[in-house]
């Protein structure tokens, strides 16, 4: 057993391995200063859910107050290890300023009100809306943070019960590109690969994925790996020197906006080599021809020059990619958050197909979620898509939901996909939407632009409803704030980015008066009246039990079949991946085995879209094309970025998360280790950038761009010339101003730019330009970005970033490996 | 100049007028953003062909300009600063309709004549045209899809919340 420092060390000792063997069991743990195992009342099983990894964790239960959290060995997620993040956010639970009781705004004020009072506005505005306007009045923003059973309950509602078609999650800041991607590739949502690839992979390629902050623990896997006998090569694409980029054999760091570029760069040299399986090609996909015609305007010279990236390591890239034997790729922000987002990410997909890495050990691609259960929220059909990965411009596919509903099939809206968020933001803008129900997030800090965000969720003739755990920047724009149980004081289920899906049980009681949102859901429809077409209550279940049982049926003979899936199977042991039904009672660890994909026509979730215009592809030119249910190799054409450096703004600016926090820190800005770890805003330049200017770490600098400004202290880094990161989590909320910049601005978004991916309909966090200017000198006073990750400074020794005492973790090796 | 002359230059012409067009609709809309952006990207589509029809023009004894045109620069920041300002009404958006009905009546417009070209291109055995046709044809196809589609996914809510 070792005693480890997981804010100074956030991967935790290594336990190497080689490939085809198992990853060895680490268990981690971190308690309550004082307390031991024996101190411990009772575990209750749950999974992490401050990232999208799905980490398998006990909760440790003391006088019925969370004390702790430990791994569970028995997971094939982890194997025991968890990520800072987990280690120390549990706290937050117990915060004193959680919310405890439902507030309403009174001649302009949040004053406390009791559950009947808010209910009933809530309920009641709806109703009024309905009448006076219609379902187009209504919409719903909710989350990647709760669980299965509370979104296919608030799907329900939504598209089942008001019959409106404005249902988004702030999955689409981060998931939407993978699942834009997976649509256009193989027809349908649903992770080819499996986090086990990696035991088996000798080439792993990381598109705009900073694993080594974003899913700590997958990471840990890698880095084992690396450790071990005959590791695998690593290649890393990134304008940042992440730590993933340490660790690389090859490091491409593309001038921001040209990821389309470089993959169809590798693509080309692919092809020119020939390392191609035809034969998988000629069996499995459509669409080859036209790749490899289109891909002749992508020489690696033309890459290497629009993306200002050596040639040779290009060269060296495509060769790896093309020789490796057990190829396995992961996709994340860095592509999803960038121009053309949807194409670059398919071109990944692309390279999976000609080379016919899927559906074997090591051969997986992973398109990568940015939340715990993001999966859910796209499953569920409560972010842009129809429950259980129903096409909505297949009318049969709408016919089946109805029946499993038992409402008319009229009643559920598919005249087009469901209103994507930055479009319903849109609506609300222009006031045709005039209720918004944000549930488990921070639009006013989360959403680009924020000064306009801010002016739209303020309005007087919206009504907005928040639901949410702890006050924030949006719930002091709302009307009505109703306070939300959170993981660890409610039962549910939730899904990883491997599909696979975890029991997270009821530790101890909500604070005060806060429900979970399930029961909050189900109270709001039984208060609107809604019902089937029998008459009976539309939603037919109140615990997380039966709506788990709902669901299953919702899935069955769906791609994300859940019917052998029951909360007794998913007790005790590890999480299990779906599809899980009769004929895979164990699960399946991977997907297309068999070279068969989602895709036939009356089969595939979506039809896909235009990657450049977004126009969505008509069923019968679908058909035309795809008969016969192919994976589909699309072609991506290079545009330049929408935004581009001038004299005024002469830098690319990048923005995006550090290892120590997840999203607008509402839970980890309250647990002191991470908070500590990462207490501030900080800007990151190179230092041949810094020097041009004479700045040096810790100068505080005034970052502008078209749309807003943002002081925060010099970080010099690794990073790309030409470019300028932030880190997202920085609001208000800890701040005198309380929800919007005092005098100076903080948060990130107050400089990003209204655009997205026209196929995914993703934001673009990652584009767009800034100037900078120094406000004043450091005073020997470095900048807070910590020291372990892509932050680390460059040419100046700083303290490096440490947890201490407070931050120690047991990490308990197990000698019993075998059994 | 002959008939072949004849067909390039009316192409050239409505490819032209359709860059511009769209241009101004991004200029319009400019608090739609994903209209604003996708239109100026595919409008550069349409650039792209005048340049294109310039060259195949000179084989058929025409003079064409090659460089596409652009809508006036003071209006255009009129029209995108009219947009900001108008944001929190709801009339925009059935503007927005009838500037992608005009939109979709020119791209189908431009298609057809390009079906002529092809048509020529193969009755001629030139083959530079017919491969010009067949590089750009395919996008005024996407434009014609790109309004259509657009509209699809506004009329409900522009209409019905009107």
């Amino acid at each position: 057993m070792g005693i480890v420092d997981r804010i100074a060390e956030p991967w935790g000792t290594r336990t190497p391995y080689g490939p085809g063997q198992r990853w060895p069991t680490r268990v981690d743990r971190h308690l309550e200063p004082g307390l031991t195992e024996a101190d411990i009342d009772r575990w209750v099983q749950s999974a992490s859910v401050l990232h999208s990894n799905g980490d398998g964790l006990d909760i440790a239960v003391r006088d019925g107050r969370i004390v702790g959290v430990r791994g569970r060995a028995v997971d094939r997620v982890n194997h025991g290890r968890l990520d800072p993040k987990d280690l120390f956010g549990w706290q937050a639970n117990g915060s004193s300023d959680r919310l405890t009781t439902p507030l309403i705004r009174r001649d302009g004020e949040l004053v406390e009100t009791d559950w009947d009072t808010a209910m009933n506005a809530v309920a009641g505005r709806t109703k009024e809306l309905l009448e006076e306007r219609g379902p187009s009045a209504i919409g719903f923003y909710t989350t990647g943070q709760l669980f299965l059973e509370e979104y296919y309950t608030l799907a329900l509602i939504g598209h089942g019960g008001i019959g409106t078609n404005h249902m988004d999650g702030n999955t689409r800041l981060c998931t939407a590109t993978a699942a834009a991607a997976l649509k256009q590739s193989f027809g349908c949502d649903g992770q080819p690969g499996s986090y086990t690839d990696i035991d088996h992979a000798d080439v792993i390629a990381l598109y705009g994925h900073n694993m080594a902050e974003t899913q700590t623990v997958l990471w840990s896997r890698i880095l084992d790996r690396l450790a071990g006998p005959n590791p695998p090569a690593v290649i890393c694409v990134d304008p940042r020197r992440t730590p993933v980029a340490r660790a690389a054999t090859v490091h491409l760091a593309p001038r921001p906006g040209t990821n389309l570029m470089l993959v169809n760069g590798l693509l080309h040299e692919i092809l020119r080599q020939g390392r191609v399986d035809e034969r998988y090609i000629e069996e499995n996909t459509v669409g080859f021809d036209d790749l490899r015609q289109h891909l002749e305007e992508y020489p690696l010279e033309r890459a290497a020059e629009v993306c200002d990236v050596p040639l040779a390591d290009l060269r060296e890239a495509a060769r790896l990619i093309g020789t490796a034997q057990r190829l396995m790729s992961t996709v994340l922000q860095g592509f999803y958050q960038s121009h053309q987002a949807t194409a670059a990410a398919v071109q990944v997909n692309n390279i999976h197909l000609v080379r016919g890495m899927l559906g074997r050990p090591g051969c997986g691609v992973l398109q990568m979620n940015g939340q715990p259960t993001a999966q859910n929220t796209r499953e569920c059909g409560a972010d842009g898509d129809l429950p259980g990965f129903r096409n909505w411009a297949n009318d049969a596919h709408v016919e089946d939901l109805a029946r499993v509903w038992n409402i008319d099939p009229m009643r559920i809206p598919h005249y087009s996909a469901p209103t994507h968020l930055m479009q319903m933001m849109r609506y609300v803008e222009d006031g045709s939407i005039r209720f918004l129900y944000v549930n488990g997030t921070n639009p006013a800090v989360s959403l680009p632009e924020l000064h306009r965000i801010r002016e739209i969720l303020s309005q007087d003739r919206l009504f907005l409803v928040v639901q949410d755990i702890f006050p924030t920047e949006t719930t002091r724009l709302a009307d009505v704030v109703l306070p939300a149980a959170t993981w660890g004081e409610k039962t549910g289920t939730f899904t990883n980015a491997d599909r696979t899906v975890h029991l997270s049980e009821k530790a101890v009681e909500p604070p005060g008066r806060a429900r979970p949102d399930l029961d909050i859901f189900v109270d709001y429809a039984h208060r609107l009246g809604l019902r089937d077409k029998d008459g009976d209550p539309l939603v037919k279940w109140s615990t997380p039990e039966e709506a788990f049982e709902a669901w299953k049926k919702c899935t069955a003979g769906r791609p994300c079949d859940y019917t052998g899936i029951t909360y007794d199977r998913l007790r005790g042991g590890s999480g299990i991946q779906w599809p899980c039904n009769a004929d895979a009672p164990g699960g399946t660890e991977r997907l297309y085995t068999d070279g068969r994909f989602w895709a036939a026509p009356d089969r595939c979730e979506a039809y896909g879209r235009d990657m450049v215009t977004g126009a969505p592809v008509e069923p019968t030119e679908y058909r035309a094309r795809n008969p016969h249910g192919k994976a589909m190799l699309e072609p991506g054409e290079y545009l330049p970025p929408h935004e581009t450096v001038s004299d005024e703004y002469p830098y690319l600016l990048s923005t995006g998360r550090t290892l120590y926090h997840f999203h607008t820190r509402t839970k980890t800005g309250r647990a002191p280790q991470l908070q500590s770890a990462a207490p501030e805003v900080w800007v990151e330049m190179s230092g041949a950038d810094a020097d041009r200017h004479g700045w040096s770490e810790g100068d505080l600098l005034r970052i502008t761009t078209p749309r807003g400004s943002v002081t925060a202290r010099l970080r010099i880094s690794a990073i790309r010339s030409g470019v300028v990161f932030l880190p997202f989590h920085y609001g208000y909320w800890d701040t005198p101003a309380g929800h919007e910049p005092a005098l100076e601005g903080r948060a990130a978004n107050e400089l990003t730019f209204t655009d997205w991916d026209p196929a995914s309909k993703q934001p673009l966090f990652k584009s767009g330009v800034a100037r900078l200017e120094r406000v004043e000198a450091e005073d020997g006073t470095p900048s807070a970005a910590p020291t372990t990750t892509a932050s680390e400074p460059v040419g100046v020794t700083v303290p490096a970033t440490r947890g201490g005492p407070d931050a120690e973790a047991t990490e308990t090796p197990d000698e019993g490996e075998l059994r | 100049m002959n008939e072949v002359g004849m067909a390039i230059r009316e192409l050239h012409r409505s490819e032209n007028a359709i860059a511009v067009e769209l241009l101004r609709i991004a200029d319009r809309h400019k608090t739609d953003h994903e209209v604003f952006h996708v239109a100026r990207d595919i409008a550069r589509w349409s650039q792209r062909h005048v340049r294109e029809l310039a060259r195949v023009g000179r084989d058929y004894g025409v003079d064409l300009d090659d460089e596409p045109k652009e809508p006036h620069e003071l209006p255009a920041a009129l029209r995108r600063r009219a947009s900001e300002l108008l944001g929190r009404r709801h009339a925009p958006s059935l503007l927005l309709l009838r500037d992608l009905r005009t939109a979709h009546r020119m791209a189908a417009g431009v298609s057809l004549d390009w079906e002529v070209l092809a048509q020529t291109a193969q009755a001629l055995g030139d083959r530079e045209l017919l491969a010009a046709s067949q590089r750009c044809h395919p996008q005024t196809l996407r434009q014609l899809r790109w309004a259509n589609a657009k509209l699809k996914e506004i009329a409900a809510q522009a209409v019905v919340t009107a």
